[in-house]
């Protein structure tokens, strides 16, 4: 058996030699989902900072649980605690990595649940710089990719990687993704608008690990190049394994959301 | 009389909040606010007030525990307007208790229920009265005590209600606007059950969503929160029927279209109550017009079996609306709609503009205006009452 080894690593290395732009891209991006596997489901909370063109802030308060789904997109609510005028306003997503996302949202004040339309990817989350498609579940199937080069970004070995949404009504043509060699988490992120001009950029910094596995920031920093706006958002209190089940992720549980 | 406990209540409530804060996680919000109305028009009876200023308050107290399995809350209302004393009320909006287990709700006390999809009027929804002082487009409600079971199923839910007290509906008092040219006395209020106020309703509503489709089934049995009128010749007398309601409400979410139909079957002792109608329609939006805007279109046509008998103004009217939200950080937004009479070509136009201020505060804008073209119109009585009303919110 052993003489087979040699012909085996050849074979291999000759693959990688082989291997295009594109799929390595892609297997960047598998390897980086594998990695970011089995987490179950999360619970965390989020200051949202609004920087206008003079610098002015605003914020908002937002709690979030996720729960994973294997074999399709993750369950999200979405809880808003501030501005005070919002207080309890919930947003409930079930992303799916093929067909269109389903979204309800909440009003406290008419009791009222809203299926609402999921094909405003581009629009703004909560006047902020962050687009929906930006802050919902990134699945594999959403992009194609290709590999660019390999560079040191801000001290941590990176793959430079290119992708496109696959999915319709994206605001984008194109990203480019600085993502951490050792971690498998995106540090950078250009955006380019549909007239592949460069639209913003995004910032991840603080990442820590939880259950010794999985990488999260503690800060994104998103920089709007044509409206010179920006928006932060600090991320607090990431709790794993919190026992949520699909029922806590239904639109009796966002009825009772505050 | 009602400002003074208003205000006492609101001390007894911050304080107490204070207290509880410090013992566990009771949580307070709320708002207060003050309004301008302003009447465009003479008004069609000298006891009429013209423009008035008005202040309400809500409270919310919550408390959860269980990790959010119980839930107990406590919303109390206040509202005290310049002229009309019946609009000058106050309500608890929510005194409830609720228990969550995995596949089944217990929601106990003073609530507030909504059923249905449609924007220009709500037929399915029937479990709490309108607050038609607060808002005449009956947005509001009053609270409504029940208790409501909610088995959840793999199939859907299913919400099983029992309702052991009757709100009546509140009207526009002799010196308010927006009222009949009869005054209501409410006092003398009548009922086709012996039983009347505690007359046992129940309620029974499926619903569930399959793909892009949202879908409920409802059934209401119990006395109905739209009276009808006795004229004794100097005053109204409301009438409340015992009446049966069969409810189906329905959205297909379809990238930008959403379509919406309600559609109800009702009957009654009174032959008036034996009756058929429904709305539908779509909503489309267009996102990320002109930077960041969004700008929704809706059309839904409204429809009543018993036409132009009807005590509804809505029996066979087409309804526009356009809704338009900036997504800025201010959250500016405006809706506007016009619902058009296809029988006598009246109109009433409605006007919704609201836009924060800092952090905690809103401006809302308000405008409704009426142009019934027949006297047989029940729109017709409001054909003076053309209104602006600008609201002032501080939310804490």
């Amino acid at each position: 058996m052993r003489k087979w080894i040699l012909p085996i690593l050849l074979l291999l290395s000759f693959n990688v030699l082989a291997e295009t732009p594109e799929e390595k891209g892609m297997a960047i991006a598998v390897k980086a989902d594998k990695a970011d596997t089995g987490w179950q489901d999360m619970k965390s909370e989020m200051t949202m900072i609004l920087r206008n063109r003079q610098g002015q802030e605003t914020s908002r308060k937002i709690r979030n649980r996720q729960l994973e789904v294997i074999g399709d997109g993750d369950k999200a609510l979405s809880i808003f605690d501030s501005p005070n005028d919002v207080k309890g306003t919930a947003f409930l997503s079930h992303t799916h990595s093929k067909k269109a996302d389903d979204q309800w949202l909440y009003l406290p004040a008419l009791k009222r649940v809203k299926r609402i339309a999921s094909n405003n990817k581009s629009g703004p989350f909560m006047g902020s710089e962050f687009a929906f498609e930006d802050i919902t579940s990134q699945e594999v199937e959403k992009y194609t990719y290709k590999w660019l080069r390999d560079e040191t970004f801000s001290g941590h070995e990176t793959h430079v990687v290119e992708r496109y949404p696959t999915y319709k009504h994206s605001g984008y043509t194109k990203q480019v993704a600085w993502v951490d060699k050792e971690r498998l988490q995106a540090l950078k992120i250009d955006f380019y608008d549909r007239k592949g001009k460069l639209l913003k950029t995004l910032e991840a910094q603080g990442f820590k690990q939880y259950l010794n596995k999985y990488w999260r920031p503690a800060k994104m920093e998103m920089v709007n190049h044509v409206t010179k706006k920006s928006t932060t958002l600090n991320w607090n209190n990431y709790q794993f394994k919190n026992g949520y089940s699909d029922r806590d992720f239904d639109k009796n549980t966002l009825k009772r959301s505050r | 009389m009602v400002a003074v406990s208003a205000k006492k209540y609101l001390a007894f409530l911050l304080l107490s909040s204070g207290l509880f804060a410090n013992a566990s996680a009771v949580e307070l919000s709320g708002s207060i606010s003050a309004e301008y109305r302003n009447f465009t028009q003479q008004a069609l009876y000298p006891q009429q007030g013209g423009n008035s200023l008005s202040g309400a308050a809500q409270i919310s107290l919550v408390h959860e525990w269980n990790d959010g399995d119980q839930i107990f809350a406590f919303v109390p209302f206040v509202r005290r307007d310049q002229h009309d004393d019946e609009r000058s009320h106050a309500d608890i909006r929510e005194l409830t208790w609720v228990n969550v287990a995995d596949d089944w709700e217990l929601r106990l006390g003073i609530r507030k229920v909504f059923w249905g999809v449609t924007e220009s009027q709500h037929l399915v929804d029937i479990i709490n009265q309108p607050d038609l002082v607060e808002s005449a487009d009956g947005e509001e409600k009053l609270g409504q005590p029940m208790l409501n079971l909610a088995l959840i199923r793999d199939w859907g839910t299913v919400d099983m209600f029992i309702l052991p007290y009757f709100r009546e509906r509140t009207f526009p008092g002799a010196s308010g606007r927006l009222r009949t040219p009869l005054p209501i006395d409410a006092t003398q209020a009548q009922y086709a059950s012996d039983d009347k106020q505690r007359h046992i309703d129940y309620a029974l509503r499926w619903s569930h969503y399959i793909g892009d489709l949202d879908i409920g089934l409802s059934y209401f049995n119990g006395t109905s929160r739209a009276p009808g009128f006795i004229n004794t010749g100097t005053t109204l007398i409301p009438f409340y029927d015992q009446i049966r309601q069969w409810g189906l409400d329905l959205q297909a979410t379809k990238e930008s279209w959403l379509w919406k139909l309600e559609a109800i079957q009702h009957s009654g002792t009174m032959p008036v109550n034996d009756y058929k109608a429904a709305t539908g329609g779509f909503e489309y939006s267009f996102y990320s017009l002109f930077g960041s805007s969004d700008l929704g279109l809706v059309m839904e046509y409204l429809y009543d079996d018993r036409g132009n008998s009807a005590p509804t103004p809505f029996q066979d009217d087409l309804m526009l609306g356009m809704r338009w939200a900036m997504n800025d950080e201010q959250s500016t937004e405006a809706l506007l709609g016009v619902i058009t009479d296809l029988d006598t070509n009246g109109h009433v136009y409605s006007l919704e503009a609201s836009r924060r201020l800092g952090e905690d505060w809103k401006v809302n804008l308000e405008g409704r205006f009426y142009q019934p073209k027949e006297a047989t119109d029940p729109l017709y009585i409001y054909r003076n009452d053309d209104n602006i009303q600008l609201e002032l919110n501080y939310y804490f």
